[in-house]
């Protein structure tokens, strides 16, 4: 009994060290004061200015920008991941190891490691960097957790299906767009919403690709603020929304995982 | 000419299948009539599967040609070719239900809705699951899944289904259920079937003809009868049903020598005093209390109740052991008299009668053979790294459990019980046969070490 209470108290007390920083900014985003730490009463106002109040601009389009490239981002590595998972699925077994060893460095590699690597390819290239750059770069490090996720959806195929949609009078396009994507398809949408999240998150590799054309995205934005000295107090209400939705993407990925286990 | 061309809706000839260096299908010929219901027969890894796909057209032939309705279609994808196939383990689509499973190949074709709604529901009704359209296929049992299967063959009207071991997955009931539609299905349709399987009762029961495989080559071409009653060597008569199989002599035509007495027989033309092996299947053997009419005599060793008939053996005076089928139960340590008719004899011919090697002579006191060198009698008039035959007699192979013992190593491959011994297919690591006749029990894949004594190794010059 003792030993329980223990182990339990145990836990919580490492959660609340886990998510007391971001519990603290959420609850001090429903309140005025310009400081962290600061109570001065209950108030939605954080919420409303950052919707509302003209003077952030720049944030607003940071967000914009955030959510942009998350898109085409993830779009584009769920593409290229799917492809890359067949091709990978299809080779002899030797070529299969050696391919899933070769795309699990860029997920284990730092984050900062891709971002100077990249740095040094566009500028070694001569490519100025912006938009494509970052772009290109979350594509870079979303593709192989999309062909993570990919994967074991194909393992779990009847490998006879391809074959009999063939037999079936389809051309292997044909058997690919009916009958091996929708195999697929529940694995590709959580590779994209990974991707998404690992894109909005994303701030070492983008930092390095962002260039100095006033491009800015929400991690780079709130370095910036923080470097000129204190936290835009917009940024409270905004960490919230964020941390929220991201939560809220996680926890639809995990019910998926769980229901395709139970399958 | 083009006439007898059309008779065959397949034609397999001179095909050959390569997997790096293994060799799949050597050199395979096979012609498939029209409307037969044809089975391709043998142990896993004979590469019944492999004939299929290639027929099909997931794989594609290393060299040969194959046709279907007089087109060469030997490089032709699947999606061009007018067969269809049933697969083992069902492969239906996920994520469809029954009826757009069955109608995915017809809207392929871009047919008119209503002519596709008449055809499935139609092909339903053969494998007799109408009222199953929009149930999800994963709600449905392994036969109704098997059904949908057929259905979605048949509905796209092929020259030829091709069936990949479609029961094996099924409960023992459920397959005999099975192989009933699909005789009926087959005489309904009256399209092609080729149908793989390793199961020789479904092979009896189901086919017109039946191909017997073994080691990527065809061994017996045939209708179940021939095959059953007229095995062409000791494989196929080991692999049909139970059998007897004992090394024998030819006396003259007519008369053969076995079990240490001579039996009256009905073929000829094997030559005098010819090695030979000869098959009697249980059921042919007579077996009653000991009297003058016994042509051999011996004891009872074991008596088992079969169902419709009891399974004995029976230990003759010479030492052979022979099973016995009989409706009539002989408990086992009874004294009985055994009695076969000339007609129950049937004589196969030796596929060889001892082991030959090529060989290298090294030096006068070695010889190398199966990738080894083997010490031999001191041989002085072959010269130095001159080319010769090895002969080694079958007996005069000794195996070793210890693998480490032998002079090389290899995996028993093929075991054959002949009454009194047995007689083993040892491959070596080399991939070459060493045939072995030895009393000792091993077992399928049993890993041993070989060696042959320098006195049993003899030498012919080339």
């Amino acid at each position: 009994m003792m030993n329980k209470i223990l182990a339990k108290s145990y836990l919580w007390f490492l959660l609340a060290l886990l998510y007391s920083p971001i519990l603290i900014i959420m609850i001090f985003s429903f309140t005025e004061a310009k400081v962290l730490g600061n109570w001065t009463g209950f108030s939605f106002k954080l919420y409303s200015s950052l919707f509302s109040g003209g003077m952030h601009h720049s944030l607003m389009s940071a967000i914009v920008n955030t959510f942009v490239i998350a898109l085409i981002a993830a779009t584009v590595s769920t593409a290229l991941g799917s492809i890359a998972a067949i091709g990978i699925f299809n080779m002899k077994s030797r070529g299969r190891a050696v391919m899933n060893f070769t795309n699990n460095i860029p997920i284990m590699n730092p984050d900062i490691i891709t971002g100077v690597s990249l740095f040094l390819l566009f500028v070694s290239f001569g490519v100025s960097q912006g938009f494509t750059t970052v772009v290109l770069a979350h594509i870079a490090f979303c593709t192989p957790y999309v062909v993570l996720s990919v994967m074991p959806r194909l393992k779990k195929m009847n490998p006879n299906i391809y074959e009999a949609a063939l037999d079936l009078g389809a051309t292997p396009f044909q058997a690919l767009r009916k009958v091996i994507l929708p195999e697929i398809l529940p694995g590709m949408i959580s590779g994209f919403i990974l991707a998404f999240t690992l894109s909005i998150d994303d701030f070492a590799v983008t930092i390095f690709t962002i260039g100095n054309e006033g491009l800015e995205t929400l991690s780079t934005y709130i370095y910036a603020d923080a470097r000129k000295g204190g936290l835009t107090p917009e940024l409270r209400p905004l960490s919230t929304i964020i941390f929220v939705t991201v939560l809220v993407l996680l926890i639809v990925i995990n019910r998926r995982a769980e229901k395709q286990k139970k399958e | 000419m083009n006439m007898q061309q059309n008779n065959y809706i397949i034609e397999v000839q001179n095909v050959s299948k390569y997997f790096g260096e293994k060799v799949a299908l050597d050199n395979i010929n096979l012609k498939v009539k029209k409307g037969e219901f044809v089975t391709i027969l043998g142990p896993s890894g004979c590469g019944k599967t492999t004939l299929l796909r290639l027929i099909a057209g997931f794989q594609t032939a290393s060299e040969g040609e194959i046709r279907i309705a007089g087109q060469e279609i030997t490089q032709t994808p699947p999606h061009q070719r007018p067969v269809n196939t049933v697969f083992q383990k069902y492969a239906l689509f996920p994520h469809l239900n029954v009826y757009d499973n069955i109608a995915f190949g017809l809207k392929l074709k871009k047919l008119p809705a209503p002519i596709i709604e008449k055809k499935v529901k139609g092909a339903l009704k053969m494998v007799g699951m109408t009222d199953y359209e929009y149930r999800d296929v994963d709600s449905l049992s392994g036969g109704q899944q098997q059904r949908v299967a057929i259905a979605r063959a048949i509905v796209n009207n092929p020259e030829v289904l091709l069936l990949d071991e479609p029961l094996a997955a099924l409960d023992l009931k459920m397959r005999k259920d099975m192989q009933m539609e699909l005789k009926e299905l087959h005489k309904s349709l009256g399209v092609t079937f080729v149908y793989v399987t390793h199961d020789q009762e479904e092979a009896l029961t189901l086919s017109d003809t039946i191909v017997v495989m073994s080691e990527g080559k065809i061994q017996q071409i045939g209708t179940p009868m021939d095959i059953y009653n007229e095995p062409i060597n000791s494989f196929v008569a080991d692999f049909i049903g139970e059998s007897n199989i004992l090394n024998a002599v030819m006396i003259k035509d007519k008369l053969v020598h076995f079990a240490g007495h001579e039996f009256e027989c009905v073929d000829e033309g094997f030559g005098d005093n010819s090695p030979v092996d000869i098959v009697i299947r249980p059921e042919d053997i007579y077996i009653f209390d000991p009297s003058d009419a016994a042509q051999l005599t011996g004891t009872v060793t074991s008596c088992i109740f079969k169902g419709v008939h009891y399974e004995m053996l029976v230990q003759t005076k010479e030492g052979y052991e022979l099973m016995v089928q009989d409706y009539h139960c002989f408990e086992a340590g009874r004294e009985v008299g055994l009695l076969v008719k000339p007609f129950d004899i049937h004589v196969m011919k030796k596929e060889r009668t001892c082991n030959t090697f090529e060989g290298r002579m090294v030096d006068e006191k070695h010889v190398e053979f199966l990738g080894c060198e083997f010490e031999c009698l001191p041989m002085t008039d072959i010269e130095l790294g001159a080319n010769v035959q090895v002969e080694v007699d079958f007996d005069k192979v000794i195996l070793q459990d210890n693998e480490e013992d032998g002079m090389l190593t290899g995996d028993v491959n093929f075991i054959l019980y002949k009454g009194n011994h047995y007689h083993l297919t040892v491959r070596s690591d080399w991939d070459e046969d060493v045939f072995v006749d030895t009393n000792d029990v091993w077992d399928d894949g049993d890993r041993v070490g070989i060696t042959i004594a320098p006195e049993h190794i003899r030498l012919n010059k080339l």
